[in-house]
């Protein structure tokens, strides 16, 4: 794209849960095309081949702390490691999610509470323990530090099947609007919103259309992948980068006013 | 300032002062060629001399004038990737009990059939576009579309209807395999000439500008170039796979309610 490397985030510091892979992974490489320094968190432990391989290419400005985000410890560790290493943090992308599918009366009740730690719990605590940081940051920058909650068109509208994705993805969306308003009325020099991605080609996607392949919902994740190309009226899936280019616009100035709203990249799926 | 918008052509409505003026300026200052129309000759030969757009005179609710535009657009530049369909007016209006059929009819024209117009003509102008069908439109609606106004029913009805417009015209576009994306933003109270207008006309313009700013959460109205941000990123391919949405920019004004 014509604006990369423009460097609009130059002197920023950037968190990033989930950051190795799909959405996340595509955010660090876009903020650090825009000058941005960027920490990455993920399951995987920091002597990984994914962790060293990812973070050799994306060079000196990237960082990884592995940190379960389900975990309150780990997030402590997360904020103390950034602060360490940077002394500020400007934007905060709470992107770790996982899904879960099913009828709802097989859905096992650790499965729910699982999805629940990831999607939710991993958001609240990371807003938790980074929001005095990115306080003391925010004043530095115009329109003060952003908070990027990955929500999705699930956190919007209903599926069949989806119950406890769509009430996790659902909590993150008002989760958001709130924490917008507290920190507008206290005057905190910090935004919030939420971003609601349609069908973005990420391993998540493809490990859940895998599932329902494997549950004989179609004979190949491509036929899934196709049928709901056919079914968004842009008439395709979104690749990772273009959620990256909307996290980019929140995260940035040129967002100052918009805090407490939602985003939705979706191809005009929720506007059928 | 990027360039983002290098080589594409833009057509604002309502260009000549407010928000409309600060986005002729954004799209200009990011590449773009613009084409702006609006009504006042004076600020528009200003806005022309300070940024090389071009004006024409025109009344968005008047359908017989559109085909000459998109003409004049069409000669200059050979596409339209761009459409800001932004004029609007609250002339007129009143509560539900008070509106009288001159003024709902006034506010009808220019913020609904004049949007409606600036989208149909957009589309096939973009259509025309030597690697097909291709553009994005972004309508200016307002936060009053969720959130209406008890004294200014034309308006808010008005704004909520341009909502549906939006994602009508982009599950039309998408079912048509146009690459027209067509998206709704909601702005809260902006700092306008208007309003800074209003504001000092009053007594004590300090105590009406707090009131203004107090009506969001995040204490203060936005600048106009806030507004143009997010205009300019929709307008660009950045936004791809953005269509069918609304978008509030208002400060946290409609996520909730301010706490005790």
């Amino acid at each position: 794209m014509s604006d990369l490397g423009t460097k609009r985030l130059q002197g920023r510091v950037a968190f990033i849960s989930g950051g190795l892979r799909g959405i996340g992974l595509a955010c660090a490489e876009r903020f650090l095309a825009e000058g941005a320094e960027v920490v990455l968190s993920d399951l995987d432990a920091e002597d990984s081949d994914t962790a060293t391989a990812t973070l050799a290419r994306l060079g000196q400005a990237a960082s990884y702390v592995r940190a379960n985000v389900t975990s309150e410890d780990d997030w402590v560790r997360a904020v103390q490691a950034v602060q360490e290493r940077h002394g500020a943090v400007h934007i905060l992308i709470n992107n770790a999610g996982t899904d879960l599918t099913g009828a709802v009366e097989t859905l096992k009740l650790e499965d729910w509470r699982k999805i629940m730690s990831v999607n939710v719990d991993g958001v609240f605590l990371g807003t938790k323990h980074f929001v005095p940081l990115l306080a003391a940051s925010g004043a530095a920058v115009k329109g003060g530090a952003s908070i990027i909650n990955v929500s999705s068109i699930m956190g919007l509208v209903g599926m069949s099947e989806v119950s406890a994705y769509n009430a996790s993805k659902g909590a993150v969306r008002l989760f958001t609007k709130s924490i917008a308003l507290e920190f507008a009325q206290k005057k905190m020099p910090i935004r919030a919103n939420s971003l609601h991605p349609g069908f973005v080609l990420t391993p998540l996607l493809n490990a859940g259309f895998q599932r329902w392949v494997d549950a004989g919902a179609a004979e190949k994740v491509q036929d899934l992948i196709d049928s709901m190309a056919a079914t968004t009226p842009i008439g395709r899936l979104a690749d990772p980068a273009e959620l990256a280019s909307a996290a980019f616009f929140l995260a940035s100035s040129d967002s100052s006013y918009m805090t407490g709203a939602e985003l939705v990249i979706d191809g005009g799926w929720t506007a059928q | 300032m990027t360039a983002r918008l290098e080589g594409k052509v833009a057509l604002v409505t309502g260009g000549t002062t407010g928000i409309g003026a600060a986005a002729v300026r954004r799209l200009v200052g990011e590449g773009a060629n613009v084409f702006f129309t609006g009504s006042k000759e004076a600020e528009a030969a200003a806005l022309c001399a300070e940024t090389g757009a071009q004006f024409r005179a025109l009344r968005v609710q008047d359908a017989a004038s559109w085909p000459g535009l998109i003409e004049d657009v069409l000669a200059a530049y050979g596409r339209l990737d761009i459409a800001f369909a932004n004029a609007g007016t609250e002339s007129g209006d009143a509560s539900i009990e008070d509106v009288g059929i001159e003024g709902w009819n006034n506010v009808v024209a220019i913020n609904q059939t004049g949007v409606m117009l600036t989208v149909q003509h957009a589309i096939a102008a973009m259509k025309r576009n030597p690697e097909g069908a291709t553009g994005s439109i972004i309508i200016n609606s307002s936060m009053n579309a969720t959130r209406p106004l008890g004294n200014y029913v034309t308006y808010s009805v008005t704004k909520a209807a341009v909502c549906a417009l939006a994602k009508s015209a982009a599950v039309h576009c998408g079912q048509k395999g146009y690459k027209i994306r067509v998206n709704a933003i909601l702005p809260g109270v902006v700092e306008t000439p208007l309003i800074q207008q209003i504001m000092n006309a009053q007594a004590d313009p300090a105590a009406t500008r707090a009131i203004y700013e107090g009506m969001a959460p995040m204490g203060r109205m936005a600048q106009l170039e806030e507004i143009s941000g997010l205009v300019a990123y929709l307008a660009s391919d950045e936004a791809g796979f953005i269509s069918g949405a609304e978008i509030a920019i208002d400060g946290a004004t409609t996520a909730g309610m301010m706490g005790v």
